[in-house]
């Protein structure tokens, strides 16, 4: 019986046929790739792909007409970008959407908040029935819920107005109205947005444990300072979480805007992404895609920042 | 106890404040065109009707739109349950190369705005010839980071011992995945499907500019197009379409909400 060294084992290993592998590492490594192969596929094909495709688009003069003809697109270093950063639409939006994210976000946050609390003390009977119906908008068609709001806003006949005719107030032409547009808008994302931040909130609520508040009792803590100074603090990761993913949707802002107002009165209500979409609409596809990047950039640059926020603690 | 009485009256008004329009909309569907624009308008029907709903499915092509919107919806919700348990199966419990990165890819795009990959998005499917076929409406939305994310994080719950047992047995690799670990998932799958459906279903943007002929509209598509078109002012059509788009995603909802909120405060994600 000979005597196998180390290195001759090795080499037999290596020189091992595909077919019958010997270690299970291999076995595993091929069941992996197959598991993976046809995500990879489609995510080259449809996300990664695009992303680059749009960062080369927005270094070029490309236009719709360009399409059937790539080769006649030129390069154009930085200029869309310094051509967005120039155009006063453009600013107005980047103003929009900075109004709507600054109040749009906490007072989201603060209705599902509230309704979270609510939900988790308050109602015990009902709970189930509250938490659906407080979901409902999320769950629901941008689409029927912008058929629903234009009557709810609508300036004679519309829900508000005549909830407002009651007290003897005339309400404004809401949508029409260059100041009132805005925040009709910002109303109408609380109502449709906050559910999905109520549920995390819950979540966190829920894994509170009761000790703590009963420990706040027996120190003669009211219910106010009791969730001011033992509850809010053991919920701030919940909290900075639900800011981020909220901040990120709301910096994104664009189909209340696409389906209420088409941006107006007077651009009013023209947020990044809208302006951005317009102009892919116009042709104007290398603009477009910078724009998409400026708010890419701002959205990444804002959401660092709430992660070292998040890490702090 | 007293208390207890205020609350559920704070409850329920939100409630309503969040249910008004929704009943707004939908006992709009059954009034006349004359009652919907009476100043000032009425609650109720006045004449109860359903001409809306009539002229809807007979006049309007609505059960073609209804018919394309679920193809698309159920194909989408197909594709993620299968693809994205698949790799995130891999992710979770497989060894190989690259694993890492490609997670941190994956994750890294779910930040990215949609309008960035918009465009590019557009050129490629029109340029592939599949502008306004039901591979363009469907092909882009086949898998999710956000799928992939929850089923990871459902995987690496489960107990590596399964998987031992399995190759002691003589299971193949892919064996395994599909019959002792797959069928673990059921709770993460229908979270996932029924997220994956309603996004489908109310998805608006995408099929507005892929879909070009009529016979290819989706439901929302059409809803937009007619609130905005000729039957813009036909409100009792509109009402009854917007109740037609959401009726069947609320039965969806309120049929499995139990996993929908479950794994949702699960993931903690939106």
């Amino acid at each position: 019986m000979a005597v196998v060294t180390e290195s001759e084992a090795r080499a037999v290993r290596r020189s091992a046929p595909p077919g019958r592998p010997r270690r299970k590492v291999s076995r595993e490594t091929v069941a992996a790739w197959v598991l993976v192969l046809p995500f990879v596929v489609l995510f080259l094909a449809f996300t990664a792909g695009p992303v680059l495709g749009s960062l080369g688009m927005s270094f070029t003069d490309i236009k719709q007409r360009d399409l059937r003809t790539p080769f006649s697109v030129n390069g154009v270093g930085f200029s869309n970008y310094a051509k967005a950063l120039q155009d006063e639409t453009f600013r107005k939006a980047a103003f929009n959407t900075a109004y709507f994210v600054v109040l749009g976000v906490p007072l989201t946050l603060i209705v599902a908040l509230g309704a979270a609390v609510l939900l988790d003390r308050g109602v015990k009977r009902f709970q189930a029935l509250f938490k659906v119906g407080y979901y409902l908008p999320v769950v629901t068609s941008i689409v029927a819920i912008a058929v629903i709001w234009r009557f709810v806003l609508s300036p004679d006949n519309g829900l508000v107005n005549t909830v407002l005719g009651w007290f003897g107030i005339h309400g404004p032409n809401w949508l029409g109205s260059t100041t009132w547009a805005m925040p009709s808008l910002i109303a109408m994302a609380v109502w449709r947005n906050f559910g999905s931040a109520m549920i995390i909130f819950l979540a966190g609520l829920q894994g509170i444990p009761q000790s703590v508040e009963e420990a706040g009792q027996l120190d003669g803590a009211g219910s106010w300072q009791r969730f001011r100074y033992l509850i809010l603090p053991l919920l701030r990761p919940t909290v900075l979480f639900t800011t981020v993913t909220t901040g990120i949707g709301y910096l994104q802002f664009f189909e209340e805007p696409m389906v209420m107002t088409k941006g107006g009165p007077l651009n009013s209500t023209t947020s990044v992404s809208m302006y951005a979409y317009q102009q892919f609409g116009f042709g104007n596809y290398g603009l477009a895609t910078s724009m998409a990047y400026i708010l890419f950039v701002v959205i990444a640059v804002v959401t660092f920042i709430q992660f070292r926020l998040l890490k702090e603690k | 106890m007293r208390r207890t009485w205020w609350i559920y009256l704070i409850g329920l008004l939100g409630l309503i404040a969040v249910a008004a329009p929704f009943l707004w909309m939908v006992l709009g569907s059954f009034k006349t065109q004359g009652e919907l624009l009476r100043v000032p308008p009425t609650w109720w029907p006045d004449q109860p009707t359903t001409q809306n709903y009539d002229d809807l499915f007979s006049k309007a092509n609505f059960p073609r739109y209804f018919l394309n919107s679920g193809l698309v919806a159920l194909a989408v919700t197909a594709g993620n349950l299968i693809f994205c348990s698949m790799i995130g199966y891999a992710l979770a419990k497989l060894r190989f190369k690259g694993r890492n990165a490609l997670f941190v890819l994956v994750m890294a795009t779910l930040m990215i705005p949609g309008m960035v990959t918009f465009v590019p998005l557009f050129v490629l499917v029109t340029n592939a010839g599949l502008a306004n076929s039901y591979p363009g409406l469907i092909l882009p939305f086949l898998v999710s980071p956000f799928g992939v994310f929850l089923m990871r994080q459902f995987f690496l719950g489960l107990p590596d011992d399964l998987m031992d047992a399995g190759r002691v047995d003589g299971t193949s690799e892919l064996g395994i995945f599909a019959r002792i670990m797959l069928p673990l998932t059921r709770p993460a799958l229908a979270t996932l499907g029924i997220l994956t459906f309603l996004g489908s279903w109310n998805n608006f943007l995408w099929p507005l500019v892929i879909a070009q002929t009529e016979d290819k509209y989706t439901l929302p598509v059409a809803l937009a197009l007619y609130s905005t078109g000729q039957n813009a002012q036909n409100y009792g059509l509109l009402m009854a379409g917007a109740v037609v788009v959401v009726v069947p995603v609320l039965v969806i909802f309120l049929a499995f909400q139990r996993h929908v909120t479950k794994g949702i405060a699960i993931t903690g994600l939106k």
